[in-house]
C-alpha cells in the first residue's frame, strides 16, 4: 500500500503529448470567445498558452506561485479597466479564458489536467450564450471529441491518439441515444430561476418603441431574420403582407413615440380574406409580436390594445412560436375615442412652416378627409422622391427639408412626413411600424421576414370607415411593396449582399439552408414547456408534469443503460470470427453425424471426418488446414480468415 | 483452516475479499468487477449539474443537448469501463523458486478474448503492493509480473491481486479480485559460511576420502580459507603472489554430508536451516557430492542442479516436530 497508485491521476505528471491535446482542446473552445474579445486581451490568452510550451519545451523555466497569482490579479485588473464590470456574462467568460491560460501555468498532474479539460466543457456551453446556430453545434461536436479524446488519453497514456480519437467517437456514439431520450424528456420549465445579468439581452435587435430618422434605414441594412411564418394554405401575395408592430403617436418634430396604450377585450373583425398562420418571431426583447393585418385571432397569452396592437405578456426573449390569424379585407369599424382622435391630431407648436402651409392648401381646396389623403398620396407619387438606405443628414425641420430640399429619405421619412401632413391638414393619422414583404422560401413554403424588411406606414381615420391604411412609400416606390427592398433603392445603395437580385443562385442555397435552420429552430433550439407538452401528448401521454416526465425518464434511461451494459457484455461474450467458424463446422459434420469427441483436435476431427465422409474430403480437409493455421500460425491474415469462413458457409454434404 | 469453516470466519474471510485459490484460468465474470465513481467522476457530475442549471436559466436547448451529451457519455464511460475487466481471463504461470530476501516473480496471463483493446488495467497485489500496469490488444493475451517479497522460507502462495481500470474516461474505477492458485517456493535464505573441514568431525560434515585417488589432480583455484593446507599447491605459490589450492579430479571421490544435526542447536532453527542452505550452494559450487541429512529425511550424495533443488525445497519445507 505504500507505492503511488499508478493509475491515480495525482501521481501522473502530464506529458508534452497531453499538454498538446489540451492545448488543442482549449483552442477550438477559446477561439469563439476570443473574437468577440478587444483584441489585446485575446492575445493576452495566447500569450499565455505559449508561454505554457515553452515551459514544456524547457525553453523558460516555470514561474514561480507568486509570478502566476500576480499575473492572475493584473488580468482581473485588466478585465475591469476594459469592461468597468467584474460581474457579467462577457467579463467572466473572459476571466475564464484568462484563467484557463493560468491553471495550465500551473498544471502539474493528471488531476489538473482533467480540471482543465472539464472547464473546456464548460467553456462550450458558454459560447451557447451567444449563438445557438447550426455551424456552432457542429464546432461544439468538433470541440466534444477533442476534450473526451484529451479525457481518454490521460487515462491510457501509451495508446495512440488515433485510437483515443475513435474511442472518444464511441463513447459519444453511445452517448446519443441517451442524450436524445434526457432531451425529449427533461421536464422544461419556464423563466429563468434567478435574475439573469444585465447584459443578458443584449445586442438582441428589432424594431424599437421610437422612430427618428435614420434608424430604421439603419436597421434595413441588417440580413438578420426577424420572423418565419407559416400558412396553412397560400400565403398573402407580397403587397399584401403588412406585419404590423409598434403605433407610434407622439411626434416631437424629429421623434416618434408609442402613445399610452391600454388593453381591451379584443373583438375579431369580420370580413374576408383569412390567412391562418404560424410565426415563430426570433427574440428582440420587446413585447410585441407581429401579425399580418388585421388579425383575427389572438395568439395564446397575448393582449390586444387600443391602438390594435398585440401584445405579449412578458418580453420575447427566446424564440417564440405562436399561431394567429388575419383577415385581408376587414369590414369598416369606425369607432374611435374623441381623445385618442384628439391625440392623433396633435402636433408640435413650431416648425416645419413649409409643409403646414401645404397642408393648409390641401385643407382649403378639399371637401373631405378622405380627399385630402388622396391629395397627400398623390403629392407623394408625384413629387419624385428617392427612396434610398442612405438618407441625407436632417436638420431642424425633418419635414420640411425632406420633402422639400434632400427629397431623398427611407420609409420613416416618408411615413413621417405623411402623417404630419395629414394631421396639420386636420385629419387624424397615426405612424405603424412593422416589417412589409418576406421571402418566400421555395423549399418550405416559409415566409423568411428579415431586419431589412423593417417598414413604416401610416394609419388614417376616416369618418364611417375607422382607420385605414396608407402608405406613401407605396404611393411613391411602388417596386418596394411589390418586390422588396433590393429592386427600389437605387444601384450602389449598401443593400444586404443576400438580397442583391445578381445572386440568384446564392438565393436558391439560401433557401435550402435556411430550411433546415428554420427547422432547427423549430425543433431543437424551440422545444420548450409547450412543445414538450405538445409532442408528450402526441405519443399518448396527457397533461405531461414534470413528476411523469421525470418517471418516465428514469425507466427509459435505466432501460437504455442496461440495454447497452448487455449488449457490450455479449459481445465481449461472443468468439472471435475464426473459432466462430470453427464451431459452425462442427455442428454441419455433427448434423452428418460426425460428432467431435472433446478430446480430439482439430486435425485428427478433420481426418476422421473426411474418412467418414469421402465425398467431401478434400473440402473438409480444407477447412482443418485454414483453421489449424488461423489459429495457431502467427497473426492470421485477414485474407485467410475470409476464406475460412467462406469454406465453412459454403461447405455442402451430400 | 478451521477459523474459515465457521461461519463467523467466513463473513471475515468474505469481508476481506479473501477468496479461495482459483485453479486455472479465471475468467472475470461481470458479476465480480466492482465500480464506483473516483474522485474526478463527481467533479465531472459537478460540473454537469453546473451546465444543467445554466441550460435551465438560460433556456439554452443547445445546452441540454451538450449537458445531456456529457451525462449520456458519463453512463456509456461506465459501461465502457466495467467492459474493460469484464471477460479478461487470468491464468498464473510458474513461478521460480527463490530465497528468502528476494522477491518471488509471479507471472500472470492476462487474455483478452474480445474485439477491442483493454488499456490500462493495473495488476497489483493486494497484500505487498507489487503493481503493473498492462495494456491489452485485442485478442492477445500479455504477461504480468509481480515481484512479491519472499521473506520467509516456505510456500509463498499468490494471495489476492486486484485488477483495477479507469479507463477510458478516469471517471469511474473498476476493479476485480482474483486468487490464481499459485505459489511460489522459497528457499532459506542462505548463510555465508565455510563449509565443514573434514577433520573435526568425522561423521558429520566431513570430507570423507572414498578412495586413494585423492591426488588425482586436475587444476589450481584460487586459495579459500577453509581450503586444508595440505591442498595448498606450495610450488605453484612460489611462482605466483597469491596461494592456489590443487583440485583433484571429479571430486568424485570427496562426499559431503550436510546434518542439520552438525549445526549448534542454540543457534534456532532458522538460523540452522540458512548454514545449511548456504553450505549446500557452497558445496554445489565447489563441484562436491554432497548429501542432506535432516531429522527423518536423507538424500543421498549427489551433485547437479537437480539435487541442489531437492536439497533446497528439503530445507525450505523442513518443518522441526
Amino acid at each position: 500500500m505504500s507505492a503511488a497508485h499508478p493509475l491515480a491521476p495525482e501521481h501522473r505528471p502530464v506529458s508534452n503529448r497531453e499538454l498538446g491535446a489540451l492545448l488543442v482542446s482549449l483552442g477550438l473552445v477559446v477561439a469563439p470567445h476570443a473574437m468577440r474579445m478587444p483584441w489585446w486581451l485575446a492575445l493576452l490568452v495566447v500569450a499565455l498558452y505559449a508561454w505554457r510550451v515553452a515551459v514544456a519545451l524547457r525553453l523558460t523555466p516555470a514561474p514561480s506561485r507568486w509570478l502566476v497569482l500576480g499575473i492572475a490579479l493584473l488580468s482581473i485588473a485588466a478585465v475591469y479597466l476594459e469592461y468597468r464590470a467584474l460581474f457579467g456574462r462577457t467579463t467572466g467568460i473572459v476571466l475564464l479564458a484568462l484563467f484557463s491560460g493560468l491553471k495550465l501555468m500551473e498544471m502539474r498532474t493528471h488531476r489538473d489536467a482533467a480540471v482543465v479539460a472539464f472547464l473546456c466543457y464548460f467553456l462550450v456551453m458558454t459560447n451557447l450564450l451567444y449563438t445557438q446556430s447550426i455551424p456552432t453545434a457542429l464546432l461544439m461536436g468538433v470541440a466534444l471529441v477533442a476534450v473526451t479524446s484529451t479525457l481518454v488519453g490521460l487515462a491510457a497514456p501509451r495508446r495512440p491518439l488515433r485510437s483515443n480519437v475513435a474511442t472518444a467517437g464511441l463513447l459519444l456514439a453511445h452517448a446519443a441515444p441517451a442524450a436524445l431520450i434526457l432531451f425529449l424528456l427533461f421536464p422544461r420549465v419556464a423563466g429563468p430561476l434567478w435574475a439573469l445579468p444585465q447584459d443578458a439581452y443584449s445586442g438582441l435587435t428589432g424594431l424599437s418603441d421610437t422612430m427618428s430618422p435614420g434608424n430604421l434605414s439603419l436597421l434595413a441594412q441588417s440580413d438578420a431574420i426577424a420572423f418565419r411564418a407559416e400558412f396553412d394554405g397560400d400565403p398573402p401575395p407580397p403587397r399584401e403582407r403588412y406585419w404590423r408592430g409598434p403605433v407610434l403617436w407622439d411626434f416631437d418634430g424629429r421623434t416618434w413615440r408609442m402613445g399610452p396604450g391600454w388593453t381591451e377585450p379584443f373583438e375579431a373583425p369580420s370580413g374576408g380574406g383569412r390567412y391562418d398562420y404560424t410565426v415563430t418571431l426570433e427574440p428582440h426583447n420587446r413585447t410585441w409580436l407581429f401579425t399580418l393585418e388585421q388579425v383575427a385571432r389572438l395568439p395564446l397569452r397575448s393582449r390586444y390594445t387600443n391602438d390594435g396592437m398585440v401584445v405579449s405578456t412578458s418580453p420575447v426573449r427566446s424564440r417564440l412560436r405562436y399561431d394567429a390569424a388575419s383577415i385581408a379585407r376587414p369590414a369598416p369599424e369606425p369607432r374611435e375615442s374623441a381623445a385618442s382622435l384628439r391625440r392623433a391630431l396633435e402636433l408640435p407648436p413650431a416648425g416645419n412652416p413649409r409643409a403646414r402651409a401645404l397642408a393648409e392648401r390641401w385643407r382649403a381646396a378639399s371637401r373631405s378627409a378622405a380627399e385630402i389623403v388622396s391629395r397627400a398620396l398623390e403629392f407623394f407619387r408625384d413629387s419624385r422622391l428617392a427612396y434610398t438606405l442612405e438618407p441625407p443628414l436632417l436638420g431642424r425641420d425633418t419635414v420640411d427639408e425632406f420633402l422639400f430640399d434632400t427629397r431623398a429619405g427611407f420609409c420613416e421619412h416618408f411615413a413621417s412626413s405623411f402623417v404630419f401632413l395629414l394631421r396639420a391638414a386636420g385629419v387624424p393619422a397615426r405612424v405603424v411600424t412593422g416589417y412589409q414583404g418576406g421571402e418566400v422560401n421555395y423549399v418550405d413554403r416559409i415566409i423568411t421576414v428579415r431586419q431589412s424588411d423593417a417598414h413604416a406606414w401610416a394609419e388614417v381615420y376616416l369618418p364611417g370607415r375607422g382607420w385605414v391604411r396608407a402608405d406613401p412609400t407605396a404611393a411613391a416606390v411602388p417596386g418596394r411593396v411589390d418586390s422588396g427592398l433590393a429592386r427600389s433603392v437605387p444601384d450602389g445603395d449598401p443593400v444586404p449582399l443576400l438580397l442583391r437580385p445578381q445572386l440568384e443562385w446564392l438565393r436558391a442555397w439560401r433557401s435550402n439552408w435556411e430550411a433546415v435552420v428554420h427547422r432547427w429552430n423549430v425543433w431543437v433550439l424551440g422545444y420548450g414547456v409547450d412543445r414538450q407538452r405538445d409532442l408528450m401528448s402526441r405519443i399518448g401521454m396527457r397533461d405531461a408534469d414534470w413528476r411523469k416526465l421525470t418517471a418516465a425518464m428514469a425507466t427509459v434511461l435505466g432501460a437504455f443503460t442496461l440495454l447497452l451494459l448487455a449488449w457490450s457484455l455479449r459481445r465481449l461474450a461472443r468468439p472471435d470470427p475464426v473459432q466462430r467458424a470453427w464451431l459452425a463446422f462442427c455442428r454441419k459434420l455433427a448434423a452428418r453425424g460426425v460428432v467431435r469427441a472433446p478430446h480430439e483436435g482439430p486435425r485428427d476431427f478433420a481426418a476422421r471426418a473426411a474418412r467418414r465422409l469421402p465425398g467431401a474430403a478434400p473440402r473438409i480437409l480444407a477447412v482443418g488446414e485454414l483453421y489449424l493455421g488461423a489459429r495457431y500460425g502467427r497473426e492470421p491474415a485477414p485474407a485467410r480468415v475470409a476464406e475460412l469462413r467462406r469454406r465453412v458457409r459454403e461447405l455442402e454434404i451430400a | 483452516m478451521p477459523a474459515a469453516a465457521t461461519l463467523g470466519g467466513r463473513v471475515r474471510a468474505w469481508w476481506a475479499g479473501e477468496l479461495a485459490p482459483e485453479p486455472g484460468r479465471v475468467v472475470l465474470g461481470q458479476r465480480r468487477v466492482y465500480i464506483v465513481p473516483t474522485r474526478l467522476g463527481w467533479l465531472f457530475g459537478a460540473t454537469l449539474g453546473i451546465l444543467l442549471v445554466g441550460s435551465i436559466n438560460y433556456a439554452l436547448q443547445l445546452g441540454f443537448a451538450l449537458t445531456f451529451l456529457l451525462a449520456g457519455m458519463g453512463l456509456a464511460a461506465m459501461v465502457h469501463t466495467t467492459r474493460n475487466l469484464a471477460r479478461l481471463a487470468v491464468s498464473a504461470g510458474r513461478a521460480e523458486p527463490v530465497f528468502a530476501g528476494e522477491a518471488a516473480q509471479f507471472r500472470l496471463y492476462l487474455e483478452n478474448p474480445s474485439p477491442h483493446d483493454r488499456p490500462a488495467i493495473l495488476v497489483r497485489h493486494a497484500a505487498s503492493g507489487a503493481q503493473v500496469v498492462v495494456d491489452l490488444a485485442a485478442r492477445s493475451a500479455a504477461e504480468a509480473v509481480l515481484g512479491v517479497p519472499a521473506p520467509r522460507r516456505g510456500w509463498l502462495p499468490l494471495t489476492r491481486v486486484t485488477l483495477e481500470t479507469r479507463f477510458p474516461l478516469g471517471l469511474f474505477r473498476a476493479w476485480s479480485y482474483v486468487r490464481p492458485d499459485a505459489r511460489c517456493l522459497v528457499y532459506p535464505r542462505p548463510e555465508a559460511s565455510a563449509l565443514p573441514d573434514a577433520a573435526p568431525a568425522a561423521d558429520a560434515g566431513a570430507l570423507r576420502p572414498q578412495s586413494r585417488g585423492n591426488e588425482d589432480f586436475s587444476g589450481l583455484r584460487a586459495y579459500q580459507l577453509q581450503d586444508s593446507p595440505r591442498h595448498v599447491a606450495w610450488k605453484a605459490a612460489a611462482r605466483s603472489d597469491e596461494l592456489l589450492t590443487k583440485q583433484f579430479a571429479g571430486t568424485a571421490g570427496a562426499e559431503l554430508w550436510l546434518d542439520l544435526a552438525a549445526v549448534p542447536r542454540a543457534l534456532g532453527l532458522e538460523a540452522r536451516v540458512s548454514r545449511l542452505a548456504g553450505w549446500i550452494l557452497a558445496a554445489e559450487r565447489q563441484g562436491l557430492r554432497y548429501g542432506l541429512r535432516l531429522p527423518g529425511l536423507k538424500l543421498a550424495p549427489d551433485q547437479g542442479d537437480a539435487h541442489r533443488a531437492a536439497c533446497l525445497q528439503a530445507l525450505a519445507l523442513y518443518e522441526s516436530r
